[in-house]
C-alpha cells in the first residue's frame, strides 16, 4: 500500500484529529476535527486504490453528515461543554486505570501488526481496486446481496426507534 | 464486467424471512388502523412466529446452504446447529408476548412498535447462527441490538429507563466497535471474512499474532452481549430500569444469540486457536462464576439478583464452550441444551416478576414476595420449581443442563473448572431458595397481577422444565444431532 511516507504523515494527522476532537471543549471545534478525521480517512481509501469509497466518504461523512452534526449543534446551543473541567479524585483514578489499559491495548495491537508472519503472510491487499461505482455495484449484489437485504431492516429498526423516541415527546403522552 | 448472480433460495432463509416480513408487515397495518385497536399486533406477531418455527422445523437435518457466490462459499447455512437455535429464538418470542401482555397494557405501553421492534430484535438473533460471514455476523449483531436499545426505554418518561435505554446503546455500541476492530484484524490477516475461508486461511498459512489478537477482540465484542465478566458493567442498571418483559425477553434472547455467534466463529472459524481461546475463555468463565453468584447474594432487588443469576449463567455456558474446544461435540451440543432449558426457567421466573410488579418500578423487592404461597399456591409453587431448577436441583431442566455442561467438562479434563461450577451452584442455592423461604415462610402483602396468557404461559414453562429434568434424552439427541452437522464442517474444512 502505497508510499510508508504518505501513510505515516496521514496516520498521524487523523490521530491527532481524532485526539483533538475528543478533548475539545467546544462542540464546533470537535465537529471541525471530525471533518479533518474524516477527511483523511478518505485520502487512505485513494491510497488504498479505492478512489471511489474515497469520494462516497467525503460527500456523505464530511460532506452531509457533518453538516447535520453542526446544525444541531447550534440551533441547539451546546457549543460550550458545561462544567469546570477539575474532575475529582476519584475521576483521576478511573482516568488512570483507563489510560493504563489504552496503553496495554494500542502496545498489544501494534505487537500483533508487526509479527504477522503466517497465515496470509501479510496485510491484505484488495485482490482487485475498486476504482468504480460498478464494481462496488457487483461486489455488493452478487457476494454481499444478502448482508445487504438485512441492512434495509436494520435501518428500518433504527427509523421506527427514532419515531418512538421525537414522536411521544410532541404527544406529551409515554408510547 | 458480467453480473454473474450467487444461487439464491428463498425457501432456506424463509424462517428469518417471514419474521422480518411479519415486523414490516405491522408497522404498514398500524398506519390504517384506529388508534384504539391494539390486539391485532399479538395475533400478528404470534402468527408470524409460529410460521417461521415451522417452515424452520421443516428444513432440519437438511444441511442447506444459499446465497452462494461464483466462489462457493455460502453466506448462510443452515445446517441443525443454526434451526436449534433458531427454534430456541421463536420460542423465546413465543413465550415473551404472553407475559408482556398484561404488562404492557399497565403500564401504558402497549403498541404495535413493541411487538414489532421485539420480531425484527428475533430476525437478528436468528441470523446470528446463520450466518456463515463475519460481516453477516455483525450485521446480525446489530440488527438484534438496535431494536433492543430502543425496547429498553420505550417506558418514558421515566429516567430507570431512559438510563437503561443509554447506558446499553453507549456499551453496546463500544462492543460492536470492538468486534468490527477484531474483524478487521481476522481480514488482514487471512484476506477473508467467509467463516469457511478463514479456517482454510490458517490451516495453510498457521496461525499468527494478528489474527489471535483479531480473535481477542472478537470474544470481548461477544463477551459484552453475553455479559460475561468483566464485560458485565451494564447488565444490572440495563436490566433494572428496562420494562421487564424486555429484560426477560433480553437476559434470554440476547445471551443466547451471543453464544451462537461465539460458538460459530470458535468453533468453525478457528478451531485451530482452541489452545489460545481455550485458556480465554476458562478464565472468563471462572471470573463470571465466581463474581455473578457472590454479588447476586446481596441484592434486595429481583430484577437486579436475576441480572446476576444472568451473567452467572453465563458462565456455565463458558464452560461448556470451554470443554468443546477439545472436545467439540459434547461441549456444543451441552452449551445448546443449557440454552435451551434456561431459555423455560429464566423466562419462567421473570414471568413471576412480571405478575409481581405493580406499577413501573413497584413490587420488585424480594421483600414483595413474602407471604404468597397462601394467596397464589400454584404460581408460587412454579416459582419455587424455577428456583429450584435455576439452582440445578434435580429433577429440574437446569439440573439436567449442568449435569451435561459438567459431564462434557470431566471429558475434556477441566476438572477445576467443574469444581467451581460445582462450588457456585451451592452458593447460588443461598440466594435461589431464599426467594422460596419469604415465599412461604412469611405473612405479606403481595398480590400477583396475572392474566390468563401469562398464567398460561408459566404453566407451559413449568411444565417444559420438569419434563426436561425428568426426560432429558429427546432433547439431548437433538442437541447432539445440531452438533454434528458443526463438527462435520469442521472435519471437511
Amino acid at each position: 500500500m502505497g508510499d510508508p511516507l504518505v501513510f505515516g504523515i496521514l496516520a498521524i494527522v487523523a490521530i491527532v484529529a481524532a485526539l483533538m476532537m475528543v478533548t475539545s471543549r467546544n462542540a464546533v471545534h470537535s465537529a471541525l476535527w471530525l471533518v479533518l478525521n474524516f477527511a483523511t480517512i478518505a485520502v487512505f481509501y485513494v491510497v488504498l486504490n479505492a478512489p471511489f469509497i474515497a469520494m462516497v466518504q467525503i460527500t456523505v461523512y464530511a460532506g452531509a453528515i457533518m453538516v447535520l452534526f453542526l446544525f444541531v449543534i447550534m440551533l441547539l446551543g451546546a457549543e460550550q461543554l458545561r462544567g469546570t473541567g477539575v474532575s475529582s479524585r476519584g475521576e483521576r483514578f478511573h482516568q488512570a486505570v483507563a489510560a493504563l489499559l489504552g496503553v496495554m491495548l494500542i502496545t498489544a495491537v501494534t505487537l500483533a501488526l508487526m509479527n504477522r508472519e503466517g497465515a496470509g503472510g501479510g496485510t491484505a491487499v484488495p485482490t482487485m481496486p475498486i476504482t468504480s461505482p460498478q464494481e462496488l455495484g457487483l461486489i455488493l449484489f452478487e457476494t454481499y446481496v444478502f448482508p445487504f437485504e438485512v441492512t434495509g431492516v436494520l435501518l428500518l429498526a433504527a427509523i421506527i426507534g427514532v419515531a418512538i423516541f421525537t414522536l411521544r415527546k410532541k404527544r406529551g403522552t409515554a408510547v | 464486467m458480467e453480473f454473474t448472480p450467487p444461487e439464491i433460495n428463498l425457501l432456506i432463509v424463509a424462517p428469518v424471512l417471514i419474521i422480518m416480513a411479519a415486523g414490516s408487515l405491522g408497522m404498514v397495518i398500524d398506519l390504517f388502523m384506529p388508534d384504539g385497536k391494539k390486539g391485532w399486533a399479538v395475533w400478528l406477531a404470534a402468527i408470524g412466529l409460529l410460521l417461521a418455527l415451522a417452515q424452520n422445523i421443516a428444513l432440519w437435518n437438511g444441511n442447506y446452504e444459499t446465497f452462494i457466490p461464483q466462489n462457493g462459499v455460502a453466506m448462510v447455512v443452515m445446517d441443525n446447529f443454526a434451526i436449534f437455535l433458531n427454534a430456541t429464538f421463536l420460542l423465546t418470542g413465543l413465550l415473551v408476548i404472553p407475559l408482556s401482555r398484561s404488562y404492557l397494557q399497565r403500564t401504558g405501553l402497549e403498541k404495535p412498535e413493541y411487538y414489532m421492534l421485539l420480531l425484527f430484535s428475533i430476525s437478528g438473533m436468528m441470523l446470528m447462527g446463520m450466518a456463515n460471514d463475519l460481516i453477516l455476523v455483525f450485521l446480525a449483531l446489530e440488527v438484534l441490538s438496535i431494536p433492543l436499545y430502543i425496547m429498553c426505554g420505550m417506558l418514558w418518561p421515566r429516567p430507570e429507563s431512559e438510563e437503561s435505554a443509554m447506558k446499553y446503546f453507549l456499551l453496546g455500541a463500544f462492543s460492536s466497535a470492538i468486534f468490527v476492530f477484531g474483524i478487521a484484524l481476522v481480514y488482514g490477516a487471512t484476506t477473508t471474512t467467509a467463516i469457511p475461508l478463514i479456517f482454510d486461511a490458517v490451516a495453510a498459512n498457521g496461525l499468527n499474532a494478528m489474527i489471535v489478537t483479531g480473535l481477542a477482540f472478537l470474544m470481548v465484542g461477544a463477551g459484552f452481549k453475553v455479559a460475561a465478566v468483566p464485560f458485565h458493567m451494564w447488565t444490572p442498571d440495563v436490566y433494572e430500569g428496562a420494562p421487564t418483559p424486555v429484560t426477560a425477553f433480553m437476559s434470554v434472547g440476547a445471551k443466547i444469540a451471543g453464544f451462537a455467534a461465539l460458538l460459530r466463529v470458535l468453533m468453525l472459524a478457528l478451531p485451530q486457536a482452541s489452545g489460545e481461546w481455550v485458556t480465554a475463555v476458562a478464565v472468563l468463565s471462572t471470573l463470571t462464576l465466581i463474581i455473578g453468584n457472590v454479588v447476586a447474594i446481596r441484592q434486595g432487588n429481583i430484577k437486579r439478583m436475576l441480572a446476576y443469576s444472568s451473567i452467572a449463567h453465563a458462565g456455565y455456558i463458558l464452560i461448556a464452550v470451554a470443554a468443546a474446544a477439545d472436545n467439540p461435540s459434547a461441549g456444543v451440543s451441552s452449551a445448546l441444551f443449557y440454552m435451551f432449558a434456561y431459555l423455560f426457567t429464566n423466562l419462567g421466573a421473570f414471568g413471576m416478576v412480571i405478575a409481581l410488579e405493580r406499577n413501573y418500578g413497584e413490587g420488585n423487592l424480594l421483600d414483595d414476595f413474602k407471604g404468597l404461597a397462601k394467596r397464589h399456591p400454584w404460581l408460587s409453587l412454579a416459582m419455587a420449581y424455577f428456583m429450584l431448577s435455576l439452582t440445578g436441583i434435580p429433577p429440574t431442566g437446569g439440573f439436567s443442563a449442568k449435569f451435561y455442561v459438567f459431564g462434557a467438562a470431566i471429558e475434556a479434563e477441566l476438572y477445576w473448572l467443574v469444581l467451581i461450577g460445582v462450588i457456585t451452584s451451592v452458593i447460588s442455592g443461598y440466594y435461589y431458595l431464599r426467594v422460596v423461604y419469604l415465599m412461604y415462610m412469611f405473612d405479606g402483602e403481595g398480590q400477583l397481577i396475572t392474566g390468563r396468557a401469562l398464567q398460561f404461559a408459566v404453566f407451559v414453562m413449568a411444565i417444559s422444565t420438569l419434563v426436561l429434568g425428568l426426560f432429558p434424552e429427546g432433547l439431548f439427541n437433538l442437541t447432539a444431532e445440531a452438533t454434528l452437522s458443526a463438527t462435520r464442517l469442521l472435519a471437511g474444512g
